[in-house]
């Protein structure tokens, strides 16, 4: 294939569908990357990646320093967290995170003492002369993930078995406003060659495919430039048409190579792995700085901003905060991410987190809120503009009804959720909504079929244990009954006063129980059961007085449990009370 | 700070149907305007008939349905289909056709089945088929010649029932016209007669062309995709070239393309995208397909004119052509298999 | 006649040859499946709750398969009655409401410092999801709870709770848009906290 010619081959495929929004850029591109003050604590969630969430190392009050391990990755596919500056933990509770649902989740509080001290750092700057597993060791404790975006554990992606020719770069940013990975290019474009040469080595490629969308002159020209200096495998910037979404992983491998990446399968399937620019500095800074990731660049941008701009924010930064620095106290909306993909946040007390690439607070003008939905009219744009050739209109219908098996048969999982259908849906539907929907629908009817599943297979292991205990009991049963007949035999056959008297003083051991029984029921246990159900009742009181005040939610389950006891002891006392009756006559 | 979560995209063309309807209804206006002038401004009378029947049995059905009514009436769904109804029918209808053709139209083709985007068939043509086997006569007989001078107030007269249609003034289409001679008279001779003066039939092609201007603006306003439109015309052509070579016998190419309600439907009836196809490969299908039956019906069948049939027929056949029309998802190896 | 003889002689025929082409199909294409018993078992939510009157999903399949009505299942609800009428191609109940009402999912939750450690839960759950030992306090394994309210009614000193299941971060997705509403009015809960 042409990947493998000599000749360094800027050939390009175009891509499948595709939109075009206004671009939106110039607003927060003409500036250099900008910097906040520290702010006053930071959150820092234990889980900004794909994958397992780390392991908190540290406890309530202690010490840390920038740049100190603070939770360690968990299992394959996580990563690790480090101290954004140096501080005191004051807190490791559940805060809101960036997301459209409003939910928390557990999050390290650091409170910075404003001395900014590193913890001891040994940079490589002469990195070449690591081995392979040095420098995958260093990249695994750096907290380093995939920072387009997505969020996937770079250190995982750069571990893989299989035999990788060629490491693709991204740096298309195709979403309309974002210009965080721009800039990064025109200021840093050394460094993110760097670190794609040490990717290279890791991954021992051949050749290295730079893609970037032909409206950043400027970051083309800067990575050019370095490139001169650059040393590594064969590395080649492809430049190609502003189309939205040209920066999917998977457009954009179509795009450079023309090849596909099988549904449900991964880039490295074909050989190569994808990784963000920004991901790209982040791994020179680690390598050769020691520097975890700590910090990124991210956009903050939109109208209700006076001065759209860069900045490289410490992850953590509460965004309330950041706003307020901004001048910003009363925001409608703010998108995390661009206009097409972005998640809207449902609490703007979330901090920035390690896949913040952007912050966007529209006004109404810039972009309204989309109108109510009309009935879809088939029209077939959907069609027309899908990456992934789709039919965007047939998974609508079936979403709508949910009908989770016609959505699979679609090929519903292979929607990368870009939004370019409903960008130009004539009737305004929220298709994509309904493609999360459904998706999410589908993964938890898988969740429930396997977990009922489970529950089959205990059930019938419980049954056959229960089978198997009362058939051992019936063995056992038959065994006296067997041996008891045998005595009987015994006695039949004469002489066996032995068996004869311990059988009569048993007789007369229960007789004797009858006896007392008959003398009517026992006054004292009964008693001491009134007793008993008394106390338990006064402690089921204070339970629900006690819930009341702290869990009122949880208030009804105890009212119920004092509900039960206040009859079991009217039960109790009526039984004594008969009991007593009935000796006195 | 209260935050609004909405899914993303946050950011929408936000075109609206009614924009896609209003688009359509001007491209419209070079047709109506050529037919006024060619024909009868009669059309104009007619086109507010239909169209004021269109918006009141619309809101009344929708408040039937309970469906919020200035919503789904601001769509202008309501009134392309009135408005390509009106101009397929012969200007002299009486008036009450056209409110039955008009309410037939939006009641049995539309909202019958669940309202706009349910829609199995073309509205406008299911209409049309019913009042053309309902009423044969007028359907077939109330056209006029181009240039008849007939004034507004006589058309209008005839259009109310108050006067019967003086001879003479009524004519048949070029279409029917040339169908019915062809057997007895060579092509020449039909040529000659008053109708046609001259192998190109004036009127009945200004028109056409007047809605090929309508149809090239939606086109380059992407309201449609050039695919059903070249398969209608393509479906049409190869069939009257390969059987039409010879005009003594069979009506020619020209005459198929330009004198019937080809262009129309080819810009305005296949494109309706409710009932039609969807993908473009299903959309070329779809519109040949028409074509093809067009050119059957037209020839063999007793209807002069047969877009109307020939589209309800495809109608038929479209989610079939959807099925086996889909496009390759990408990381897949084949066509992927529709829902069974 | 002769014609008519011909005539009914070729349709008979092509009868017998559609007929045999038929018969060797139906037994050479036969749809190889499960028995209808694990096909209807498959969609039980297996909750072995028996609120359907039988002990367990199982059993409540079998007599499925010989003629019970399908709206017994509470926990399954109404999505469980939909797939069963399509298997079984019988009109879809309302479910059944003396077998009980289709309720949020629930998982078993012990009071830890309460429980005395009487094993009585322990064998009343039918899936065995309660973890522990005579007079050691006991736990429910929440990933294997089904949440049938079996092992209530057993504890003597009512320590056990059902408590929602909680959506995590994870588990959450976006709900299906209401159809024709404004997107603003789409936001009740935003505006009721406002
Ligand atoms: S969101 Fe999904 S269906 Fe819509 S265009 Fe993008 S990939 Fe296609
Ligand atoms: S763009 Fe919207 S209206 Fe058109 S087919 Fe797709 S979903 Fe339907
Ligand atoms: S723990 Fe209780 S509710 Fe859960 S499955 Fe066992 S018996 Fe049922």
């Amino acid at each position: 294939m042409n990947a493998f010619s000599p000749a360094p081959n800027t050939q390009v495929w175009p891509l499948i569908g595709g939109v075009e929004p206004k671009e939106n850029k110039q607003q927060s591109n003409g500036l250099s990357i900008g910097y906040l003050p520290l702010p006053p604590f930071l959150v820092l969630p234990v889980n900004q990646h794909i994958g397992v969430a780390a392991e908190p190392l540290v406890a309530v009050g202690d010490q840390v320093l920038k740049g100190q391990l603070i939770a360690s990755s968990s299992g394959k596919i996580s990563a690790c967290l480090h101290a954004p500056t140096s501080g005191k933990v004051v807190a490791i509770e559940p805060r809101p995170v960036p997301h459209a649902s409003g939910l928390d989740s557990l999050a390290i509080i650091i409170e910075p003492d404003q001395q900014d001290q590193w913890r001891e750092q040994e940079p490589w700057p002469n990195w070449q002369q690591r081995s392979s597993e040095e420098l995958l060791a260093r990249l695994s404790e750096s907290g380093i993930v995939g920072l387009g975006g997505a969020g996937f554990p770079t250190a995982s992606k750069l571990s893989i078995d299989q035999q990788i020719h060629t490491l693709v770069v991204n740096g298309t940013e195709c979403e309309p406003y974002i210009t965080a990975d721009d800039l990064i290019m025109r200021e840093r474009a050394a460094q993110i060659l760097a670190g794609v040469a040490i990717m290279a080595k890791l991954l021992q490629v051949k050749q290295v495919l730079i893609g970037i969308e032909d409206n950043k002159p400027e970051a083309i020209a800067a990575m050019r430039a370095a490139l001169e200096h650059y040393q590594g495998p064969e590395a080649v910037i492809k430049t190609f048409p502003t189309k939205y979404p040209s920066g999917g992983e998977k457009q954009l491998i179509w795009i450079l190579t023309g090849q596909e990446v099988p549904s449900g399968r991964l880039p490295a399937d074909l050989g190569m792995v994808c990784v963000n620019v920004g991901t790209a500095a982040a791994v020179q800074q680690c390598i050769v700085d020691d520097h975890p990731l700590i910090s990124r660049i991210t956009t903050l941008t939109g109208q209700v901003l006076a001065q759209p701009r860069n900045y490289e924010l410490l992850i953590g930064t509460p965004i309330v905060w950041l706003l307020a620095q901004l001048g910003v106290t009363q925001a409608e909306r703010i998108i995390m991410g661009g206009p097409m993909m972005g998640e809207p946040l449902a609490n703007p007390q979330s901090p920035v987190v390690k896949t913040c690439n952007c912050l966007l607070l529209p006004t109404q003008q810039e972009l309204p809120l989309p109108p109510s939905a009309s009935p879809c009219i088939r029209c077939g744009f959907c069609d027309d503009v899908c990456p992934a050739s789709l039919l965007p209109q047939q998974l609508y219908y079936h979403a709508r009804s949910r009908n989770l098996e016609g959505l699979a048969q679609q090929h519903l999982f292979d929607c990368i959720e870009c939004g370019a259908c409903a960008y130009v849906c004539p009737s305004s539907i929220p298709l994509v909504q309904y493609y999360r929907y459904g998706k999410g629908e589908i993964r938890q009817e898988q969740q429930q079929q396997a977990k009922s599943e489970r529950a089959k297979v205990r059930f019938e292991n419980r049954q056959a244990r229960l089978a198997q205990e009362s058939a051992e009991k019936e063995a056992k049963r038959k065994a006296r009954a067997e041996a008891a007949a045998k005595a009987q035999a015994a006695k039949a056959a004469g002489d066996n006063s032995a068996i004869d008297q311990v059988i009569k003083a048993a007789q007369a051991k229960s007789a004797a129980a009858a006896a007392t029984k008959a003398e009517g029921p026992d006054l004292e246990a009964l008693k001491s059961a009134v007793e008993q159900a008394k106390n338990k009742l006064m402690m089921a009181e204070e339970r629900l007085a006690k819930a009341e005040q702290e869990m009122p939610e949880n208030a009804a389950a105890f009212r119920t449990a004092r509900d039960k006891f206040a009859e079991k002891l009217a039960k109790a006392e009526a039984n004594w009370q008969k009991a007593q009756q009935e000796t006195k006559t | 700070m209260n935050l609004i979560t909405l899914s993303s995209p946050h950011h929408t063309q936000s075109t609206g149907v009614n924009k896609v309807m209003l688009q359509v209804l001007m491209a419209l206006v070079p047709g109506i305007v050529a037919l006024c002038l060619f024909f009868s401004p009669i059309y104009l009378f007619n086109l507010l008939i239909g169209c004021s029947t269109a918006l009141a049995v619309e809101a009344l059905i929708l408040r039937l349905r309970r469906c919020p009514v200035a919503f789904h009436l601001r769509d202008l769904s309501a009134l392309v289909t009135a408005v390509l109804l009106v101009i397929s029918m012969p200007p002299l209808i009486p008036w009450w056709i056209t409110v039955l053709a008009v309410s037939c139209a939006l009641l049995l083709g539309k909202h019958l089945y669940g309202g706009l985007g349910f829609n199995p068939f073309n509205p406008a043509m299911v209409a049309f088929a019913l009042m053309i086997v309902s009423f044969p006569v007028p359907m077939t007989t109330l056209w006029l010649a181009p240039n008849s001078g007939l004034d507004f107030a006589s058309a209008l007269q005839i259009v109310l029932g108050q006067t019967l249609l003086p001879d003479g003034i009524s004519s048949a289409t070029p279409l029917d016209y040339y169908k019915t001679q062809v057997g007895r008279l060579t092509a020449t001779e039909i040529y000659q007669s008053e109708l046609f003066f001259g192998i190109w039939p004036a009127g009945w092609i200004w028109v056409s062309l007047a809605y090929l201007v309508g149809g090239l603006f939606l086109l380059y306003k992407k309201v449609f995709s050039w695919h059903a439109p070249l398969g209608l015309l393509v479906g049409l052509a190869v069939l009257a070239l390969i059987f039409g070579l010879d005009p003594d016998s069979n009506t020619p190419l020209h005459l198929h393309l330009l004198a019937g309600s080809a262009i129309v439907g080819a810009f305005f009836i296949v494109t309706d995208p409710v009932s039609g196809a969807t993908s473009r490969l299903g959309k070329f299908i779809f519109g040949f397909g028409v074509g093809c039956l067009a050119y059957v019906i037209r020839t063999w069948g007793s209807y002069p004119d047969a877009i109307a049939f020939a589209v309800l027929l495809m109608n038929f056949a479209a989610p079939f052509i959807d099925h086996y029309s889909k496009p390759r998802t990408y990381g897949h190896s084949t066509r992927h298999q529709g829902y069974k | 006649m002769f014609i008519i003889l011909i005539a009914v002689s070729a349709l008979g025929l092509l009868a017998l040859i559609f007929g045999a082409v038929l018969g060797y199909a139906s037994v050479r294409f036969k749809p190889e499946g499960n028995p209808i018993i694990e096909q209807i078992d498959a969609i039980l939510p297996q909750t072995q709750c028996g609120q359907c009157g039988y002990p367990g999903c199982r059993p409540y399949a079998e007599a499925i398969a010989n003629g019970d009505k399908i709206n017994k299942c509470p926990p399954g609800g109404e999505s469980t009655i939909q797939a069963l009428a399509d298997l079984l191609d019988v009109e879809p109940l309302p479910l059944d409401g003396d077998h009980g009402e289709e309720k949020p999912k629930m998982v078993a939750l012990i009071r830890e410092d309460e429980c005395i450690g009487c094993t009585k839960c322990i064998q009343a759950c039918p899936v065995d999801a309660i973890l522990g030992a005579a007079k050691q306090m006991h736990t429910v394994i929440a990933d294997e709870c089904t949440g049938c309210d079996l092992c209530l009614d057993p504890c003597p000193v009512d320590c056990i709770d059902m408590v929602p299941v909680n959506t995590g971060l994870q588990d959450w997705h976006w709900q299906k848009p209401q159809d024709n509403l404004i997107a603003t009015d789409a936001q009740p809960k935003q505006e009721a906290s406002a």
